[in-house]
């Protein structure tokens, strides 16, 4: 019998030839990513034990993302205890404010996500990297600590649900549309601890920054990761971004899985998540004509340069509602200078759009567009549970960047194949 | 482990409302503690005596990593959850504190709120004082024991 991917990277990494779901293991991690919310909390534990040290700082990576430049004085002192750890332990791979990013789209993009590789990260959506065949899986302060301790984790080997994306995507629908489509289908626990693997003629066609977007929300149906098959694409994406060796490993053709979902992605339709679930998906057309106070651009499942052009291209030449509020923010420096250099970001401004610099904040609550009472948002970022973006009697739809830009020329939720 | 229930039915209670972002530049326990459960019940915080338990539905704990959840109940005095399931970082978040999580199918409808429980972990027992029943549950496996037992998961790795 064969292995999945998931289950060859976690035999690779726990030193076995073999290992089937269920197993308890052991497991190398081989980049440990770090950000301002849960590595202090980390640290402290760690410190608080005796047991202040870095397994190996060549494979810690500190990208501070979700209250920087820092929101207040509580989260200013965060971000200093981040700073004095990388500082004590000479930790060189920081990103500083102005280096920094949205770290799930900066890790890959700086070229620290590698095929067949462990990534740990103490968030949720550190599944996104598994789009380029590496095994990440997101975690709590206290594994955290222990992986920066010891380079090591236990883990239940998964067991593995296979996706066959299947068909082409028609005009104006993308790779948002098909993952908020398998949340609907399965629910948000549909894939409660398993490996959740995209395979298919439509990821083949994707382009590595598309499928980002399905695997970030793995997480979103219960996913431990979302991972695919590295291929070609895979391997020049992280070539241009990293020199150093990696091995691409793929599922063997009779690999088992606990099931195997066809979706037909040719059927598939523009798709908006109403509140307070990524499951409550809807077809644009169900949704069209609620109104929407605020449109939010960004974040790590869709805050990527691919997206702001999808936006651009709808918003060119054209001013938002008068009665909406439109951000955008692009996920990254690098993401930041080919917006600017393309002229999107000047599309934007010229559309009265408010465009800022990389930061998670609004996407969580935190700060740079929090939501009032009674407020909207059309939002192309991953969770829309109660008080995600602000007070608890707000509310949030999640939608790709092609609608959202569509909403906020209308006001209202909108099909973006009416600009297209 | 003695408590009264705290019964939520719903599925899907996720860690933003157990505790919001807007809390996260702290990471105090016991300041953590005062917002415990804030947005799916802002006044849960001065219904519990310590000890209580939390009884909710599945997928208990979804949605954010964040570990503060387990900090905000663990400090507030929550004795345990128990959950018809749970999420997965949440559960992961509990066995390394050594705080107890404890998967119980049909506990939804068996406890209602109010129920005083009292609970034997290592047998895999929940005794329903207030109606006189007894819920068994699937003990924890060996290695989430042993980490309990070391005081969690660094503890139990440190050299």
């Amino acid at each position: 019998m064969g292995m999945t991917i998931t289950e060859k990277i976690l035999a690779k990494h726990a030193g076995k030839d073999v290992v089937r779901p269920g197993d308890l293991i052991q497991a190398n991690i081989d980049i440990v990513m770090c950000h301002d919310v849960t590595t202090p909390p980390a640290v402290s534990m760690l410190e608080k034990r005796g047991m202040d040290r870095v397994f190996d700082i060549d494979k810690v990576v500190v990208i501070p993302d979700h209250f920087v430049p820092n929101k207040d004085i509580a989260s200013a002192e965060l971000a200093k205890r981040l700073r004095e750890w990388v500082k004590r332990h000479g930790i060189k791979n920081y990103y500083e404010v102005g280096r920094n990013g949205v770290c799930h789209a900066l890790l890959p993009e700086e070229g620290w996500v590698r095929p067949g590789e462990t990534i740990v990260c103490g968030d949720s959506h550190t599944c996104t990297h598994g789009a380029l065949g590496a095994f990440s899986t997101g975690v709590g302060s206290t594994d955290l600590a222990a992986a920066i301790y010891s380079g090591e984790l236990w883990f239940k080997v998964p067991e593995s649900i296979k996706f066959e994306l299947n068909g082409a995507l028609s005009k104006g629908v993308y790779s948002k549309d098909i993952i908020l489509d398998i949340i609907r289908r399965i629910g948000v626990d549909g894939a409660l601890y398993k490996a959740m693997e995209f395979v298919g003629p439509v990821v083949d066609a994707l382009s590595i920054e598309s499928r980002f977007t399905i695997t970030n929300m793995a997480i979103e149906a219960g996913g431990k990761s979302g991972i695919m098959n590295p291929d070609a694409k895979t391997a020049a994406y992280v070539r241009e971004r990293s020199d150093k060796e990696f091995t691409m490993v793929s599922s063997d053709s009779d690999a088992e899985y606990e099931a195997v979902i066809d979706i037909d992605c040719s059927a598939l339709e523009p798709m908006v998540a109403f509140p307070h679930l990524p499951s409550n998906g809807k077809t644009v057309t169900e949704a069209q004509g609620l109104k929407m106070d605020q449109v939010y651009i960004g974040s790590c499942t869709n805050g990527r340069i691919e997206d702001l052009r999808v936006a651009a291209e709808i918003l060119k030449g054209k001013k938002i509602a008068s009665d909406i509020r439109c951000l955008v923010v692009p996920a990254s420096p690098d993401c930041w200078k080919k917006a600017e250099e393309e002229g999107l970001l000047r599309t934007f401004v010229d559309a009265e759009c408010a465009v800022s610099l990389p930061t998670c904040g609004a996407c969580l609550g935190g700060y740079m567009g929090v939501l009032a009472a009674g407020e909207k948002c059309l939002s192309t970022t991953n969770r829309n549970f109660v008080g995600r973006m602000g007070s608890p009697e707000s509310e949030v739809y999640l939608a790709s960047p092609a609608t959202a830009a569509a909403s906020a020329l209308t006001g209202v939720i909108t099909d973006p194949r009416e600009f297209m | 482990m003695k408590g009264k229930a705290h019964v939520f039915t719903r599925a899907h209670i996720n860690t933003d409302e157990i505790i919001p972002a807007r809390h996260l530049v702290i990471d105090d326990e016991a300041e953590l503690a005062k917002f415990a459960m804030e947005d799916i019940d802002a006044d849960f915080v001065n219904k519990m005596t310590p000890g209580d338990i939390i009884v909710a539905g599945e997928d208990f704990g979804c949605g954010s990593s964040r570990e503060h959840a387990v900090w905000a109940l663990r400090g507030a005095g929550v004795s345990c959850v128990i959950a018809e399931t749970f999420a997965r970082i949440y559960y992961r978040n509990s066995v390394n504190n050594g705080y107890p999580a404890i998967e119980c199918s049909g506990a939804i409808g068996k406890i209602d709120d109010g129920d005083e429980l009292d609970i034997n972990i290592a047998a895999g027992s929940i005794k329903n004082l207030t109606k006189g029943t007894d819920i068994p549950f699937v003990p924890f496996p060996e290695f989430v024991v042993a980490i309990a037992n070391a005081g969690g998961l660094l503890e139990s790795i440190k050299e």
